[in-house]
């Protein structure tokens, strides 16, 4: 299992569409993918699921990622949480 | 198979065109058992998958329609459908609690609701709301009912609904959408007060409806005489058709009046009112062009409960319609109880004759504490709008003079209490009673307005019960007695420099209108339907010259002739 720790730069932080981004990366890896933010982890396929972290500009986002191609998922997904979408 | 409806008319109009049965009611959902978990998680597949097909062509249909940035909320909702949390906690509550679908994905989907609502970023928080529209999908697929999404339709249709919320409404396309029938609803619900905003033809309330009438039936909706017809034959087609088409010239030219004085043909100016039984009638006697409240008949505040209303309930309804009235005249009648209207908790004496009875003014002067009540919610309303107070059943002008002396105490009250009442309530009484009309000009120096009361006044001049069938012949408004007890009221009022006003059925009779704008009656107040039917009738009147014709028609014997002379002359 692998994580690493990212910040938010995304003004508006992570609505639906960066979620949709996100997850539909995330659904590709055969691997676990958890979310972690202000204590409260989720499963990171699932954008009700990354919805309810409230992911706000600035915040600290983990990811932990766990399986085959988690180093490739690590690199794709931590792209994708500090890209800037609007 | 041809099948008829009834129920009650929300807003006037007809329409023929094929229904669209409508469901946007969350279904209650039981938590159940199922037997076979396997054959459950089956059945939740294909109602997601009916609910992906739905939610795919809405989103491909408004892409087309609106562009691409209107469809993504459609692109939201078929992630949620997709989401694997959801759709994952759903299955596991199946197997593991062998609970029926419907109620495994409206828990699951609760509480993504309820965590989302309680977000710091509103944005997130809205979001519930398409976690709700989503189950709600699926949950409808379950059960079997497809919703339409009522803002897609293409075809004209009637709408068939167990009744319609604010956001089903908002999303008609008037050009398309030609009616509604709903199963429950009454006069005031929303969906009737939206249609008649829309001003399209409704009937609400005519009761649960069978699960054998299928979208695409044609229905002819006469929400005139409150009536469906489903799946009608060729004959009543073209029934229908004839009687719609009469009816939409009708209003066509009706509506032309809803906003001109009331001006006869001449130019003399009358005042055309509607009599209200209910706080609901304010709506309607303004649509219907209405510059008065002739009579507002305060009876439904005492009827219908266990104990008398307080000043404070009697004051809110009072105020809400001179506020509604907005600057137009109110005539409100206080309580005409007895006679055919009983109140139980009132225990009023069994009579031999309730119509000659303690009745109206008469008990109110017996019973002052009730009567002050009304007199206090009066007064206080009073500074709200334009306030006229009329008292029903004067006989004798001691009655009058009591009643308003009360009202003259209560008036001193409030103002040492520091309750502002207006200055310029005009204090006025129904003539009913022959004994009033004939002495008119005694009363007439006491009172600023008089309104003849002609359904009392017909029966109590023809001495026949107007409830009572053997004698209803009797009971004739173009009676020369009763026109000439009209014209004496009329007279007499004139040279004190009052106003007279009718607010009897007769007031809005065709056959009696041309014979009262001659004899000089200035209001005239009626049901509010009839109103611009009215005003059209005597916009073509002239009025000196049925000044000269209702002179002459006076001079005739019987009601028969009188009327024939108003029909030539018309």
């Amino acid at each position: 299992m692998i994580s690493k720790t990212f910040t938010i730069i995304n003004p508006t932080g992570f609505h639906v569409r960066p979620t949709k981004a996100f997850v539909q990366a995330a659904s590709a890896f055969p691997c676990t993918i958890n979310v972690e933010n202000k204590g409260k982890k989720v499963n990171g396929k699932s954008s009700l699921s990354m919805l309810t972290l409230g992911i706000a500009a600035q915040d600290e986002v983990t990811l932990e990622i766990d399986g085959e191609q988690e180093q490739e998922a690590m690199e794709q997904l931590g792209k994708l949480l500090t890209d800037i979408y609007e | 198979m041809t099948r008829l409806l009834h129920g009650i008319n929300a807003s006037p109009g007809m329409a023929a065109a094929p229904i669209l049965i409508y469901s946007n009611s969350q279904p209650v959902i039981e938590e159940s058992t199922v037997a076979d978990t396997a054959a459950e998680i089956e059945r939740l597949q294909v109602a997601l998958q009916g609910a992906r097909t739905e939610l795919e062509q809405l989103r491909d249909t408004v892409k087309a329609k609106l562009g691409e940035e209107k469809a993504e909320i459609f692109e939201g909702h078929l992630m949620i459908l997709e989401d694997p949390d959801l759709i994952d906690a759903v299955i596991e509550a199946i197997q593991t609690e062998s609970i029926n679908a419907e109620y495994a994905v409206q828990t699951a989907s609760s509480s993504f609701i309820e965590a989302l609502k309680q977000m710091d970023d509103e944005y997130l928080r809205e979001r519930a709301a398409d976690v709700s529209d989503v189950s709600g999908k699926i949950i409808r697929h379950l059960s079997g009912a497809a919703q339409t999404d009522l803002s897609q339709l293409t075809e004209p249709c009637i709408i068939v609904a167990n009744d319609l919320a604010p956001s089903d409404t908002a999303k008609l396309d008037m050009e398309i959408v030609k009616g509604f029938i709903t199963e429950i609803g009454s006069r005031t619900s929303h969906s009737a007060i939206m249609a008649r905003s829309l001003g399209i033809p409704a009937i609400v309330g005519v009761g649960t409806l069978s699960g054998d009438i299928k979208t695409g039936t044609l229905a002819l909706l006469d929400a005139v005489s409150g009536s469906v017809i489903l799946d009608p034959s060729e004959d009543q087609k073209q029934e229908f058709a004839g009687k719609k088409e009469q009816y939409d010239r009708q209003q066509a030219e009706l509506a032309k009046w809803v906003n001109r004085p009331s001006l006869s043909a001449d130019g003399h100016r009358v005042e055309l009112a509607a009599n209200i039984g209910k706080l609901e009638d304010v709506q309607k006697a303004l649509d219907n062009g209405a510059e008065a409240i002739g009579l507002f008949r305060t009876e439904f505040l005492y009827m219908g409960r266990s104990s008398l209303p307080t000043e404070e309930e009697q004051f809110i309804s009072y105020k809400y319609v001179l506020e509604k009235m907005n600057g137009k005249p109110v005539v409100i009648r206080t309580l005409d109880i007895g006679g055919d209207k009983e109140l139980p908790y009132m225990e009023l004496p069994k009579e031999a004759n309730p119509f000659l009875g303690q009745r109206a003014l008469r008990l109110c002067l017996e019973r002052p504490h009730i009567f002050r009540t009304q007199l206090r919610a009066l007064l206080r309303a009073s500074s709200y709008g334009n306030l006229k107070i009329m008292f029903p059943m004067i006989a004798v002008l001691s009655e009058l003079r009591d009643a308003k002396a009360l009202l003259e105490e209560e008036k001193a009250k409030l103002q040492g209490e520091g309750i502002v009442v207006s200055d310029t309530i005009e204090i006025g009484m129904m003539v009913e009673i022959p004994a009033a009309a004939v002495s008119a000009d005694l009363f007439a120096k006491e009172v600023d307005f008089f309104s003849i009361g002609t359904n009392d006044l017909i029966q109590y001049t023809m001495a026949a019960d107007r409830m009572n069938e053997t004698v209803s012949y009797l009971y004739q408004p173009c009676n020369p007695s009763v026109l000439r007890l009209v014209r004496m009221v009329i007279e007499a009022a004139r040279k004190e420099g009052k106003w007279v006003g009718m607010c009897g059925e007769m007031a809005g009779d065709e056959s009696a209108i041309p014979l009262l704008l001659g004899l000089g009656l200035h209001e005239f107040s009626m049901s509010a339907s009839s109103i611009l039917p009215a005003r059209a009738q005597i916009g073509g009147l002239d009025r000196k010259r049925w000044s000269e014709l209702a002179e002459q028609a006076l001079t005739m014997a019987a009601q028969d002739e009188i009327q024939d002379f108003v029909r030539s002359q018309s």
